[in-house]
């Protein structure tokens, strides 16, 4: 299994949802310290459903077509569906198995929605392995 | 007095050595990587790496010395009043004195074992310091430190109130040296500088700038991590005040490095870690301190690691750090003409014969991550990112880079590999990005 994978090229290549709303009800960005890799994504919500949303940004192939990817899951889902979403969700959606250096790149997207959308600041599965 | 000295533009950078004054047999790169059993690991694809300046592969003779400590005469140095704790003694201070004679110590009290560069830095930072430096001190760096040269300096500065200041680089990725007067005055308390840039490769003109600190009455230390392993480093020739170097980038294991002291100073320099072994007696409220070096060596050492070292630098001498440094320089110039025949690359930092080791570079519209993966699939280990150097990144206002870096077991053919893999990853990774 490659990591650059035909699909996630063309995510990289021709992310969904790529921009910036007007009028956005959240809009969150964060950095990657590690790579410096940036996201910021903009949601739209109506009676607890996104109903829209961008995100932008640079980074890595990896860090944006998972992205692209995650926009497109949760657009039309409801907030608070998403909050269940985790690091094995985004690895379903990536299709290939990420080591520990890539997988924050992977990650970063979920992070900056969670951190925007509900205020949760870690990575994410991090909150779990605590828990264990 | 200040206004006396004088700095040329062009300050004359060290060769170690002068290839055409030292005739040498060219190096048996077959015969060095048979030395190395990582580099003979049968696997589906060749292990190239050109990850040096991260860490060196260690040969197998470096492996055994510290094999044979846990093998044979595995016990703790300095107390045990029986036979393998003496010789494991022995084998450590031995080792002491094998290392102070490669960077040509006068005494091995002046070899104090730390954990690595970082430690040795910070223990300078902390000891000497935080006993010598004051508000209305200066602290003089240069732009193009690893963050390990940095951020000791700056805990000292905001501890002890003294300021920070910068020697800045040209876009050529050499120092600027044209206003050294401004930065170099007598509130300079310390200049500490790597004598090689981790991610540039720049050799820079350290015995000057030693010379010109001490005729304002600063000392000096030298980041020696990336010259040390590819150079002769003579530290009565620098007069240098403080060198830290790590064994890791040197063909010795990871968990030992170096500070050199000169003798007066480290004698008056308070301790950094306190405890067992440091001590010459210990009272319920005070202490007094063992002398040099074992007052900055508290609790037990990287025993099998000291020794490992030592074989490390057994190894660099028997092959000779002059055919390492030529070999290398062949290597950069052929990776700077065959990485130059890439259309939209950038390559940072000066050409070749004014630096060692390194080169570093992006690929335009191409994440320096994806460069390394991409790399990582044709069997190329190369590093990517911002290289513990963000001062400096920010200078070329980049994010990240890819650094290939070199050492003594790299062959041409390696670099071939690695301008294929770029080719690569432009193929793959510039398609229809928009």
């Amino acid at each position: 299994m490659n990591i650059y994978e035909e699909d996630i090229l063309d995510h990289y290549e021709n992310p969904s949802n790529y921009g910036t709303l007007e009028h956005p009800d959240i809009s969150y960005e964060e950095d990657n310290p590690l790579c410096g890799d940036q996201i910021r994504i903009d949601l739209q919500v109506e009676d607890g459903i996104i109903t829209d949303l961008r995100f932008c940004g640079h980074g890595c192939t990896i860090s944006l077509a998972a992205a692209s990817m995650l926009t497109e899951e949760i657009k039309g889902k409801p907030l608070e569906e998403v909050k269940q979403l985790n690091k094995d969700d985004i690895l379903d959606m990536l299709g290939i198995p990420l080591g520990p250096v890539r997988l924050k790149c992977g990650l970063l997207a979920l992070k900056v929605l969670k951190a925007g959308a509900y205020g949760l600041k870690g990575w994410p599965g991090e909150e779990d392995e605590e828990a264990k | 007095m200040i206004g006396q000295r004088h700095y040329p533009n062009q300050v004359r950078i060290p060769m170690y050595p002068q290839p055409m004054n030292n005739p040498l047999n060219p190096l048996d790169i077959e015969a060095i990587r048979n030395d190395f059993s990582i580099l003979k690991e049968e696997n589906d694809l060749p292990l190239i790496y050109l990850d040096s300046a991260a860490t060196s592969q260690t040969p197998d003779c470096v492996i055994e010395a510290m094999d044979a400590y846990y093998r044979t005469y595995n016990s703790n140095i300095h107390r045990g009043i029986y036979r393998i704790s003496e010789e494991a003694t022995a084998k450590h201070e031995e080792a002491r004195q094998r290392i102070g004679r490669f960077i040509n110590a006068r005494r091995p009290s002046q070899i104090i074992f730390t954990r690595n560069t970082t430690e040795s830095i910070n223990l300078v930072a902390y000891s000497w310091g935080s006993a010598n430096l004051r508000e209305g001190d200066e602290i003089l760096v240069t732009v193009m430190e690893h963050h390990s040269n940095l951020l000791p300096w700056q805990l000292l500065s905001q501890r002890t109130g003294a300021k920070l200041r910068f020697i800045e680089i040209t876009d050529e990725g050499v120092l600027q040296l044209d206003d050294l007067e401004r930065l170099l005055t007598e509130r300079t308390k310390i200049v500490a500088m790597t004598h090689v840039s981790n991610v540039l490769g720049t050799i820079n003109p350290v015995q000057e700038l030693i010379a010109a600190a001490h005729a304002v009455g600063a000392k000096v230390l030298i980041d020696g991590a990336q010259s040390v392993p590819h150079f002769d480093v003579d530290v009565q020739e620098l007069d240098c005040d403080f060198l830290a170097f790590s064994g890791h980038k040197m063909c010795g294991p990871t968990g030992i490095g170096v500070l050199y002291g000169k003798s007066d100073l480290l004698e008056e320099m308070p301790p950094f870690l306190g405890g067992g072994s440091m001590i010459r007696s210990v009272q319920r409220e005070s202490s007094t301190y063992a002398d040099v070096p074992a007052k900055f060596e508290a609790g037990t050492p990287a025993i099998s690691e000291a020794i490992g070292l030592a074989a490390a630098v057994d190894y660099l001498n028997k092959v000779g750090l002059e055919a390492i440094f030529v070999h290398e320089q062949e290597l950069l110039e052929y990776a700077h003409q065959k990485l130059n025949e890439i259309e939209d690359i950038t390559i940072y930092g000066p050409k070749p014969r004014q630096k060692t080791g390194a080169i570093t570079f992006n690929l335009e519209g191409i994440h320096p991550h994806d460069l390394a993966g991409v790399l990582d699939t044709v069997g190329v280990a190369v590093r990517a990112g911002h290289h513990c150097a963000q001062p400096l990144m920010q200078k070329y206002g980049v994010i990240a880079t890819v650094r290939a870096s070199f050492y003594l077991y790299n062959k041409l053919d390696e670099i071939d590999t690695l301008h294929e893999g770029l080719l690569k990853a432009q193929r793959m990774l510039t398609r229809r990005r928009r």
